[in-house]
């Protein structure tokens, strides 16, 4: 009965191993040299740009800062103390080669240190994007599991309706309804501020949220999320939307591919199925989406802050604005340009650990 | 007792036309039968209905699927889900999908044994080597530590049928699994799968439209047109003389690669028309 399949075969099948960890230490660091130099072309365009920007719009900062009834001499004065008599091309080469040296200028208003101020506030808002970030996978993961997992039913159609207000209503009007609902009519967060500021705060650097952690020193903790919970979950919400929707499609697609069909035959069950066999690669669609919206929640940041009086590089950089403070606007903005070519950086590293197709590519 | 025993089963689009028509067949440990029809016949539908895949547009109408004695459909779903991956299998027709991308070969195969069935991973990884080198994998420590995308098609479908056969099942349903394998590789699969089913006295559920894989693979087959079987019979009775029109007329369809000027017998119109009367007889009486 079986007499055609009797002649024997050549039977020599090959495995094709795992490429070895050298390849891959190789692979990483060929990602991250590319990416590093693209990184300082990015960065030289966005300090053309904003450089040119802000001093062809209409403004001056030495208006802003001497009395009315200043006189021109007066405004000569300044403006040379300032370097900006000077032509434009040579403010620009005095300031990149600064820059190239870690020198980004002294503000005008402050008259400190550019880089000082930045640094300064950049953890602050480092940690409000970090932990939006954080609230928006959360609550956008949940959202798409408990979709997925019933799918066709009255508590997905009651997530979809969630998931299409959450995104319809943007950042700074969920801070607004926020602040109503948690800092008035039921008042349990604070509605402004990073930490209230009779505490003593005993901390090196300034990841207040971090360190107050680190130092178990989980009162402060308290009263460090109390006071972010809100602008973050402000930030959080449009992109945990975002996070929901898409998760939940893919996860569905995934659902309905062979080797969750074959994971079921074994007795395994749905929300076990999701778990172990969809959720890993459904996810990596979202992760790529997840890094894009991310330099976006960070944009937003600026807003939010002003809203909730946080003190970050967002308020700082409407202040800088405001005031015309050129170095300033200047740093913060090449550190804004940091951070997104950081955080796609980050996202691509993620998707090839995830990814094990891409990891050896 | 009978091992696998579907009775009358009957199986719809929900809402729609029927898909299955009172299908009944056998199937016992060591046994082969193979479920054969053109596309659209239901063949795989059977399958899926008794390791409860059907996808969510279906329904089941009637009928019993008596798994050594038990109906599988009144059980409630989390026993018959624990009880289908304890003694059933399948093996898949695309081992490109069947494999998740993003775990290791290892934990692919040893998954049931641990969760399902309460092995030691030890236990369980030595059973994974020891079914690798059955499927005549070469290297199989390589292999289990390997991502499905580093090995070919013909390696995959091996790991899959090792796989199928890892918790020893009583049942195990081959859906066209050889259909999406180069040519070349098709036969070795075919004999590793008979080779397998003989040796661990597995009772075998074959879904494929070739009749000449049936001829080497099977002792029974069901002919199934538009969900209905229209023959029942041992391979041996079937070859030599088909009892109803269509499947003589299916088996008369085969090209015979032996004689090349025979040329091509697609099944006459008039049988057609015959088997659907049939098929609306069926659906009058049952309404």
């Amino acid at each position: 009965m079986y007499e055609y399949l009797d002649q024997d075969e050549d039977r020599q099948v090959h495995a094709d191993g795992p490429p070895s960890a050298e390849a891959t230490g190789r692979a990483v660091i060929r990602l991250l040299a590319t990416r590093l130099l693209t990184t300082l072309v990015t960065l030289a365009g966005v300090a053309v740009i904003v450089f040119f920007v802000i001093r062809v719009v209409p403004g001056n900062p030495i208006a802003m800062m001497l009395p009315p009834g200043a006189t021109d001499e007066d405004i000569a004065r300044l403006s040379a103390l300032y370097g900006l008599d000077k032509p434009m091309v040579t403010q620009f080469g005095i300031w990149v080669a600064g820059v190239l040296q870690g020198d980004f200028g002294t503000s005008i208003t402050t008259r400190q240190p550019v880089l000082d101020l930045v640094l300064g506030r950049l953890p602050a808002t480092l940690e409000l994007a970090i932990m939006a970030l954080v609230l928006a996978v959360i609550l956008g993961g949940t959202a798409a599991l408990i979709g997925t997992r019933f799918r066709g039913g009255r508590r997905e159609g009651a997530i979809d309706v969630a998931n299409g207000m959450a995104l319809s209503v943007p950042d700074f009007l969920w801070g607004l309804v926020l602040i109503l609902l948690f800092g008035v009519l039921w008042p349990i967060f604070h509605i402004s501020g990073r930490v209230t500021p009779s505490l003593d705060l005993p901390f090196t650097t300034d990841f207040y949220l971090f360190e107050s952690l680190l130092r178990l020193r989980f009162d402060l903790w308290a009263d460090i999320v109390a006071h972010m919970f809100m602008p973050a979950l402000a930030l959080a919400i449009p992109l945990a939307a975002i996070i929901g929707q898409l998760l939940k499609q893919s996860l569905k697609e995934t659902m309905n591919l062979d080797y969750v069909t074959l994971a079921r035959t074994k007795g395994y069950g749905e929300t076990r199925v999701i778990l172990r066999e969809a959720l890993r690669n459904a996810a990596l669609p979202t992760l790529t989406l997840v890094g894009v919206q991310f330099t976006f929640l960070i944009g937003g940041t600026v807003i939010i802050e002003r809203l909730f009086s946080y003190e970050g590089l967002g308020n700082m950089a409407i202040d800088a604005v405001i005031n015309r403070d050129l170095p300033l606007i200047q740093g913060i903005v090449l550190l804004f340009a940091l951070i997104f070519t950081g955080v796609n950086l980050i996202v691509d590293l993620l998707y090839a650990v995830l990814n094990p197709r891409l990891r050896h590519a | 007792m009978t091992y696998l025993s579907i009775r009358d089963l009957s199986v719809r689009l929900k809402g729609g036309p029927s898909l299955l028509r009172r299908v009944s067949l056998d199937v016992e440990p060591g046994e082969v039968r193979g479920l054969v029809g053109e596309s659209g016949a239901g063949k795989s539908m059977i399958g899926k209905a008794v390791l409860g895949i059907l996808p969510p547009s279906v329904e089941i109408t009637g009928g019993q699927i008596l798994l050594d004695g038990t109906d599988l459909l009144t059980l409630p779903p989390k026993d018959r889900r624990r009880r289908i991956g304890a003694s059933c299998a399948l093996i898949p027709q695309d081992p490109l999908t069947a494999l998740n991308p993003s775990h290791r070969i290892g934990p692919q195969i040893t998954d049931r044994l641990v969760d399902i069935l309460g092995w030691t991973r030890a236990d369980a990884e030595a059973r994974a080597k020891a079914l690798l080198a059955e499927v005549q994998i070469p290297d199989p420590d390589r292999v289990l530590r390997a991502y499905p995308h580093e090995l070919s098609g013909g390696m995959r479908q091996r790991i899959l049928i090792a796989s199928a056969f890892a918790a020893e099942p009583k049942l195990i349903v081959a859906d066209e699994p050889t259909t999406a394998l180069d040519v070349t590789v098709q036969k070795q699969i075919l004999k590793l799968i008979a080779g397998m089913q003989a040796r661990h006295g597995t009772a075998l559920l074959f879904v494929t439209h070739d009749l000449g894989v049936v001829s080497k693979v099977c002792q029974y087959l069901s002919v199934l047109y538009a969900g209905m079987v229209v023959e029942d019979a041992t391979v041996v009775d079937f070859f030599a003389a088909p009892r109803h029109a269509y499947s003589a007329a299916l088996l008369a369809a085969t090209p015979k690669y032996t004689d090349p000027a025979a040329g091509l017998n697609p099944v006459p119109d008039a049988v057609i028309d015959a088997v659907r009367a049939e098929v609306a007889a069926f659906d009058r009486g049952s309404a």
